[in-house]
C-alpha cells in the first residue's frame, strides 16, 4: 500500500532527524563545554590561592551566552578584548537568538547543565523566570555590590540574594518623536493624553503618519500598556503588591486600563500607519528618523539603533513620557538593563566573578561606551551619562533629577504573561475592545504565576 | 532448524529495532501523558489533574486552535485533492513538453518551507509586495493579504496548496498511469466521450491514490507549524494560530506542561478524525 511505505519513510526520516539533531548537540557541548575545562582546570586551582590583584600566569577562557541584537554584544567584545589584555581572560562567545526563542534556549540549555559559564540576559521577570538559586552564583557578598544601585539590585535579585550586574544602561519606555517634524508643525510636547490626541490630529491632518505601528514585529505592540506603569504606580501606589498578590487586575483598575484604551483609541482614530501589520521594528525607525511617522511608542534603546543607522537624523529625534489624563502626572517608566550571570554549574567561577568585577570598573564601562552610548541613566554609582549623550537622553534627564520616573511591572513584580504582545495585537486592530483585551491578559498571567508557584494564585 | 531455533533468531533482530522504538517513542509518548498532568519546569514537577487540560479548553487564546486548525485542514486538504486530480489528468494526457509541466508542479515541494514562507510574506506584502503592486497595475487595490484577520488564514492556506500540490499531483499521476489500458479502449469502443472517461474509468479507478492524497494533506494540514511560523507567527493577534504553533508558544514560555497536554490533546484530535476518515475511504475502494 502506498500509505504504508509513505509511513515507512516519514518514520526514516524523524530518526534520521533524531539522530542528527543528537550528534549537533554534541559538538555544541564540545566547543562549549570541554574546551575551556581541558585548558582551565589546573591554573584555576594554583591562581585560587593567589591574591586576587596578581595576574594569573596562564591564559583562562571562559563561555559567555548572549544575543547579538543591539549594541550590547558589541560592546561587550570591546570588554572582553581589554579584558585579555588586563586579567588574562579570555572570553569566548557563544550566541543565542533574541526574544522568546532565546528564552526557550536559556531554560534548555540551564535544564540540560549545559549553560555557558556566564549568561547576559534581562532582569526582572524573565530571570525570575530561571530559578535563579538553583542555577546561579550568588553574588551578594562580593565587595562591587555596594557599587550598584538598589533599584536595579532588586531586579536581579531572588529571596534577598543577588545574582547579577549590569550591563549597559537603563532605557525608558516612552513616546519617540520627530523634533524637526514638531516645530514644522507648530506642535509641542503633550502633558496630557488629550493633549497628544490633538497633537495626532494635527499631524495626520497634515498627511503624515501620526503615531507609527510596528506590529510584525509583535513585542512593539506593548508600549502603551507597558510604558503606562508610572502613571499606575502615580495614581495607585498598592497595584504592584495586589496584582503579584492575585488582588487587583488590569480589567478593574482603571488606570491600569488606561494602556489598552490608548492601544485601541490609536487604532480607532486611524493614527497608524496603513500597513502597520507588516512594518517591522526597522521600517518604523527609519519612518522615524526621516519624519514620514512622527510619534513612536517606543523604548529608547532605539536610540542606538537610530544612532547607527541615521547618525545624521539623531539630533531630531526626542521622547516624552506616555501621558497620562493628569497634567500633574508625568513621568517615566524605566527598564533595568540586562544583566550578567555566573552559571554555578561553571567550573571557571573565580574567573567569572573577576571579569563581571571588571565590566562594571570604570575602565571596563569606558570600553563598554565605546561600542554602546547611553540610552539612559546608569545604575553603577559613579558612572555618570557622558555629555555627548544623544538630545533623546538628555530629555530624559530632567525627569530622573526630578524623581519622575517608575520601574516596568515586569521588574518589581515576576508576574509577565506571554501573550500580551498578541493579546495588544487584537485590541490594537480592532478584533478586541480594549475591556475584553484587559480582561483576556488577567487570564494569562495566570499561567505564570502559577508556573512560578506564587502564593494567591 | 526447528521452529522454536527461528523463532529466536528473528526476535534477536527485531531487538535494536525495538530498542529504539521502544526509548524513542513508546517512553516518551507515557512520559509525555504524564507529564501533562503536571506543571513542569524540566527539573521539577507538581501533579496537578487535568487542569492543563481544562485551561487548554477554556482560555480563548488556546481554544481558538481547534477552530483554525480544522478550517486550515479542510482548505487545504479539499483544494489539494482536486486541484491535484485536474493537474494530474492533464498531466497524463498527450500534450507538448509533459515532462516538462510535470516537473515544475513538482518543484516547489523540493523547496524548503520556511524559504517558501519567508519568500510569499515579502510578496504579499500590503503596500510594496509584487502581488499588490500588480494588482494595483490593471486598478485592483489588493487586501492585506497576511494582515487582514478575516483573510490571513486562508492566504496561508493558499501558500501550502501552492507547494503540495506537486506531491499530490505525482500520487495522482501513479494511480491514473496505473489504470490498464484496455478500459479506455472498451471505452472508446462504444463511443464514449472524454468526459465520460475521466468521470466513469479516470475517477473511480484513481481513488486508492485519492485516499492517499485526503490522508496524507488532512493529517498534513492539522499538524502544520512551519509554514505558519514562517509567515504570520500566529498573529495579527491569534487570527491564525493552530494547534501546533499554540503548543509551541507555551513551550517557549516555559509552561512545559501546559504544552505537553496541548500536544496530547493534538495527537488524540489526529486520531480521532483521521482513523474513522482512513476506514470509511478505504471501504470505498475498489478493485482494479
Amino acid at each position: 500500500m502506498n500509505q504504508n511505505k509513505f509511513l515507512a519513510m516519514l518514520s526514516c526520516a524523524a530518526l534520521l532527524t533524531v539522530v542528527t539533531a543528537g550528534c549537533s548537540q554534541g559538538q555544541t557541548q564540545t566547543t562549549g563545554g570541554t574546551t575551556p575545562a581541558t585548558t582551565d582546570t589546573k591554573p584555576a586551582q594554583t591562581t585560587d590561592s593567589k591574591p586576587a590583584d596578581s595576574k594569573p600566569a596562564e591564559m583562562k577562557t571562559l563561555t559567555l551566552l548572549t544575543g547579538t541584537t543591539g549594541t550590547a554584544y558589541p560592546a561587550l567584545q570591546a570588554v572582553a578584548a581589554d579584558a585579555e589584555k588586563k586579567l588574562n581572560i579570555k572570553i569566548k562567545f557563544d550566541i543565542k537568538p533574541d526574544g522568546t526563542e532565546g528564552d526557550n534556549l536559556v531554560k534548555t540549555r540551564l535544564a540540560t547543565g549545559e549553560m555557558s559559564d556566564i549568561l547576559f540576559y534581562n532582569s526582572g521577570s524573565l530571570f525570575q523566570a530561571l530559578n535563579p538559586e538553583e542555577n546561579f552564583v550568588e553574588l551578594t557578598k562580593e565587595a562591587y555590590m555596594d557599587k550598584l544601585l538598589d533599584s536595579f539590585k532588586q531586579t536581579v535579585s531572588s529571596n534577598g540574594k543577588v545574582y547579577g550586574v549590569p550591563a549597559g544602561s537603563s532605557n525608558v519606555g516612552g513616546i519617540m518623536y520627530n523634533k524637526r517634524v514638531y516645530s514644522e508643525l507648530g506642535l509641542s510636547v503633550p502633558k496630557t493624553w488629550a493633549e497628544f490626541i490633538a497633537n495626532s490630529d494635527k499631524i495626520k491632518a497634515s498627511g503624515k503618519t501620526a503615531v507609527i505601528g510596528s506590529y510584525k514585529t509583535t513585542w512593539t505592540s506593548q508600549l502603551y500598556v507597558l510604558g503606562n506603569e508610572f502613571n499606575v504606580q502615580a495614581q495607585d501606589a498598592s497595584f504592584v503588591q495586589n496584582y503579584t498578590g492575585n488582588k487587583a487586575k488590569f480589567a478593574t483598575t482603571p488606570a491600569a486600563l488606561r494602556g489598552f484604551e490608548m492601544t485601541a483609541e490609536t487604532f480607532a482614530k486611524g493614527y497608524m500607519n496603513k500597513d502597520f501589520l507588516a512594518t517591522t521594528y526597522d521600517n518604523a525607525l527609519k519612518m522615524l528618523a526621516e519624519g514620514t511617522g512622527v510619534q513612536y511608542p517606543m523604548l529608547t534603546s532605539a536610540v542606538d539603533a537610530l544612532a547607527a543607522n541615521y547618525p545624521d537624523k539623531i539630533k531630531d529625534i526626542g521622547v516624552f513620557p506616555i501621558p497620562s489624563d493628569n497634567a500633574s502626572i508625568n513621568g517615566f517608566t524605566v527598564w533595568m538593563p540586562n544583566a550578567l550571570y555566573i552559571n554555578k554549574k561553571s567550573k571557571n567561577v573565580d574567573a567569572a566573578k573577576k571579569f563581571l568585577d571588571y565590566l562594571i570598573s570604570p575602565d571596563g564601562m569606558k570600553a563598554y561606551m565605546s561600542k554602546s552610548k547611553a540610552n539612559g541613566p546608569y545604575v553603577i554609582k559613579g558612572i555618570n551619562v557622558p555629555d555627548d549623550a544623544y538630545d533623546a537622553i538628555k530629555d530624559m534627564q530632567t525627569y530622573f533629577d526630578a524623581g519622575k520616573t517608575a520601574p516596568a511591572l515586569e521588574f518589581v513584580s515576576p508576574v509577565k504573561g506571554p501573550n500580551l504582545e498578541s493579546i495588544l495585537i487584537e485590541v490594537g486592530t480592532g478584533q478586541k475592545s480594549a475591556a475584553d483585551g484587559a480582561a483576556d491578559y488577567d487570564k494569562d498571567v495566570k499561567k505564570q504565576a502559577q508556573q512560578l508557584n506564587l502564593t494567591g494564585w | 532448524m526447528t521452529l522454536s531455533q527461528k523463532k529466536m533468531y528473528s526476535l534477536f533482530f527485531l531487538l535494536p529495532a525495538g530498542i529504539i522504538y521502544f526509548t524513542f517513542y513508546l517512553l516518551p509518548t507515557v512520559m509525555s501523558l504524564f507529564f501533562s498532568m503536571t506543571r513542569w519546569t524540566l527539573t521539577k514537577w507538581t501533579y496537578i489533574g487535568f487542569e492543563n487540560y481544562q485551561m487548554f479548553f477554556e482560555e480563548t487564546s488556546l481554544r481558538i486552535g481547534f477552530r483554525n486548525t480544522l478550517i486550515y485542514a479542510v482548505v487545504t486538504c479539499g483544494l489539494k485533492v482536486i486541484l491535484a486530480l485536474l493537474l494530474a489528468t492533464l498531466l497524463t494526457s498527450k500534450i507538448w513538453f509533459k515532462d516538462y509541466f510535470r516537473s515544475m508542479v513538482f518543484f516547489p515541494t523540493l523547496l524548503s518551507t520556511i524559504a517558501v514562507g519567508i519568500a510569499f510574506s515579502t510578496m504579499m506584502h500590503p503596500t510594496q509586495g509584487v502581488i499588490n503592486t500588480a494588482l494595483a497595475a490593471i486598478g485592483i487595490p489588493g487586501p492585506d493579504w497576511l494582515g487582514n484577520t478575516k483573510l490571513a488564514l486562508f492566504s496561508v492556506a493558499f501558500i501550502d496548496v501552492w507547494k503540495g500540490v506537486g506531491i499530490a499531483t505525482v500520487i495522482y499521476i501513479a494511480g491514473i498511469m496505473s489504470i490498464p489500458q484496455h478500459y479506455y479502449e472498451a471505452l472508446r469502443i462504444d463511443g464514449g466521450s472524454k468526459f465520460r472517461s475521466f468521470w466513469h474509468i479516470t475517477l473511480p479507478l484513481s481513488r486508492p491514490a485519492m485516499n492517499s492524497v485526503i490522508i496524507l494533506s488532512f493529517i498534513g494540514g492539522l499538524r502544520t507549524f512551519d509554514l505558519i511560523w514562517a509567515t504570520t507567527r500566529g498573529g495579527p493577534g491569534f487570527s491564525t494560530d493552530l494547534i501546533a504553533s499554540i503548543i509551541y508558544k507555551q513551550y517557549q514560555a516555559g509552561f512545559y506542561g501546559l504544552a505537553t497536554a496541548g500536544n496530547v490533546i493534538l495527537f488524540i484530535g489526529i486520531s480521532v478524525l483521521a482513523f474513522p476518515l482512513y476506514m470509511f475511504l478505504n471501504r470505498r475502494e475498489v478493485e482494479l
